[in-house]
């Protein structure tokens, strides 16, 4: 069973995230950036397929050179090897040149299933995985809060308002994962350790036979105009409850035609 | 006037169309003439025309085969790329669900088109804004490539009748089968409620680890029924055990957007704001008076819960009848 697990380095959500101004693009150079949370629990769920499977789990990464953090991160969780597609080209790429790239680079590589996160924190559009089961035809099984492996067909829960849906399908597939699949393990120090010898292979846009000019910023199918912070919100009103902060939260509720 | 495809969003129940249905039609209609398309098993169009009707839809195209239900996400992309090279509309407005958005990175690949995802408001010259980075920035956009796609964020636009004549056409299903991969074998209801749908309420109220315990969200429960609310529970409070995942708000749970959110023992932690931020009225009960809940609330009581949250319920209460 060889396992493609696709991680993506963002801007960490619980640190100040903007835009940078000269092109309206996200400000990665001068973040806080991280893994995406999400990411975690693909690599999780990788890592216990391979160990009842067998096989092997490659991290396949999209982004700047600062993304290899992000990838010794899964590496140091216990992937096996990474691919790392890095080009000054891709900066300001949109979600649809993006999937080209990853499915350019999943087809040079030999897998049966993919895994990837449910979203990712700086975009939040959850569509990875529909764009490319679309671009590689192969089946998708998206928003999983369970995955099983039988031979060659997969089934997962995936997850809706109010309960899940059944889904099945046959490999190759890929599976997007939701953080109530499992419990991400922390890297140990061998693993720490042994990640620094694994192999990482550097993919630029020539190698995968993509025209520079077919992505980035200048042929992105869709542009930021212009972005500006949300107007704070005026300064609300706070009350101490000495007995009565029931009385003055209805007394409000009540000003607002709310009750 | 150029017609805008709008998919139907049917609601869990099948009884009807989501609220979601209607905020997309009325958004379309900034761009062109609203067009629904129903994407359904037999017979899903019958019940639901009169009110696309309502709603502003001059045409009714009626996609039914069993393929579109048991199968996932691909064979409805595969029916709206056809509609989009037959029809040529102005544009694509589905509900921000995560089967809408799923739909609409299909039908860019296929129409070779660029989308737009979780806007709350669509220009007529095409311009969306959208909300990014927990609802700290605001940003407009507009799609450079193809026959723009939009997904529209729940309570974002509110519906507005504009009667129309929803002129029904039957559109032949042939569903390949590349985008019959992932079979739906089952669909499983596990919190069936008699509140209204998180996404959806005009009003919610949310308890986080304050509340201290599973049961104790009785206290939340009582106060969103006084309200007829829907209650939201915060990831502190789901990973304890207090209240079920699918309710949980913030960047990993639901996005909601109501005209008063509550939010009772909840610090405020960004990844929270996330997913409400964009509430009209925000109201905090919070012990601690530096929680950064309050940087937020329009309204914010500072004190314990288990005595401010039953007080308001019974007044409330009273007052309603
Ligand atoms: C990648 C990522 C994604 C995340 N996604 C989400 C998400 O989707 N949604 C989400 O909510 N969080 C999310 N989080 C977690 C988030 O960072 C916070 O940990 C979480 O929101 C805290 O929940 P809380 O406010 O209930 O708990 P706490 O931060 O522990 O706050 C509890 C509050 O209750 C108050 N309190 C205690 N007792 C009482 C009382 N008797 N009366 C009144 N007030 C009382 C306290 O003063 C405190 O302010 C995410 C985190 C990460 C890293
Ligand atoms: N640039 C990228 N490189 C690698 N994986 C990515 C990239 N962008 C998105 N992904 C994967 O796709 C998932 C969903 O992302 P998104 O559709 O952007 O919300 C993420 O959790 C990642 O696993």
């Amino acid at each position: 069973m060889n396992i493609v697990v696709l991680v993506k380095q963002v801007p960490d959500s619980g640190s100040e995230r903007r835009l940078d101004p000269s092109d309206n693009t996200v400000a990665r150079a001068t973040a806080d950036n991280v893994i995406n949370e999400m990411d975690e629990y693909a690599i999780e769920e990788a890592l216990t397929v391979k160990e009842a499977a067998g096989g092997e789990v490659t991290v396949l990464t999209v982004g700047p050179d600062t993304a290899t953090d992000a990838i010794r991160k899964a590496l140091s969780m216990g992937a096996d090897k990474a691919v790392h597609v890095s080009d000054p080209a891709i900066h300001g790429a949109c979600a649809v040149q993006t999937s080209a790239i990853l499915a350019a680079a999943l087809g040079r590589l030999d897998y049966d299933l993919v895994l990837c996160g449910a979203e990712s924190t700086d975009g939040q559009v959850s569509v990875m995985p529909a764009l490319l089961a679309e671009r590689l035809g192969i089946a998708q099984l998206s928003g999983a809060r369970k995955l099983t492996v039988q031979g060659s067909v997969v089934r997962v829960e995936r997850q809706t308002d109010g309960g899940f849906w059944q889904l099945e399908a046959s490999l190759p597939a890929i599976v997007s994962t939701w953080d109530t699949i499992n419990e991400p393990r922390y890297p140990s120090f061998k693993g720490i350790m042994a990640a620094k010898k694994k192999p990482v292979q550097t993919l630029t846009l020539a190698d995968l036979g993509i025209e520079a000019s077919a992505v980035g910023l200048g042929t992105a199918t869709s542009q930021v105009l212009d972005f500006a912070g949300r107007p704070p919100k005026g300064q609300g009103v706070k009350v101490s409850d000495e007995g009565d902060g029931a009385d003055k939260l209805v007394d409000y509720l009540v000003s607002q035609k709310i009750v | 006037m150029a017609q805008v495809l709008v998919p139907v969003e049917f609601d869990p129940a099948g009884t009807g169309v989501r609220k979601t249905t209607l905020e997309a039609l009325t958004a379309a209609r900034a761009l062109g003439e609203p067009a629904a398309v129903v994407l359904g098993a037999p017979g899903a169009a019958a019940g639901v025309r009169d009110i696309l009707a309502e709603y502003g839809a001059g045409t009714v195209y009626v996609a039914e085969s069993p393929d579109l239900e048991d199968y996932l996400v691909a064979p409805k992309a595969e029916v709206l790329a056809r509609l989009v090279a037959e029809k040529s509309p102005a544009a694509v407005v589905i509900p921000s669900s995560p089967e809408g958005k799923e739909i609409a990175g299909r039908l860019a690949i296929k129409t070779g088109s660029g989308f737009l995802t979780d806007v709350t408001e669509i220009a007529g010259d095409g311009t969306a804004t959208q909300v990014a980075f927990a609802g700290s920035t605001v940003v407009h956009a507009r799609v450079t490539v193809g026959t723009p796609i939009y997904t529209l964020r729940g309570n974002s636009v509110t519906p507005e009748p504009a009667p129309a004549a929803a002129v029904e056409e039957t559109v032949p299903v042939a569903v390949s089968d590349a985008a019959k991969a992932t079979r739906v074998t089952d669909r499983v209801v596990e919190q069936k409620s008699s509140r209204p749908e998180l996404t959806e309420a005009s009003i919610v109220v949310s308890g986080g680890r304050g509340v201290a315990s599973a049961e104790n969200f009785s206290l939340i429960q009582a106060l969103a029924d006084s309200l007829r609310a829907a209650v939201g529970a915060s990831r502190a409070a789901v990973d304890s055990g207090f209240y079920p995942h699918t309710f949980q708000v913030g960047q990993t749970g639901k996005t909601v957007s109501p005209q008063l959110y509550i939010a009772v023992g909840i610090s405020g932690a960004i990844q929270h704001r996330a997913g409400m931020q964009t509430s009209k009225t925000i109201v905090a009960i919070n012990k601690d008076p530096e929680a950064p809940i309050f940087e937020l609330a329009d309204f914010g009581v500072v004190g314990d819960l288990n005595t401010v949250v039953p007080a308001a319920t019974q007044q409330i209460t009273a007052a309603a009848s």
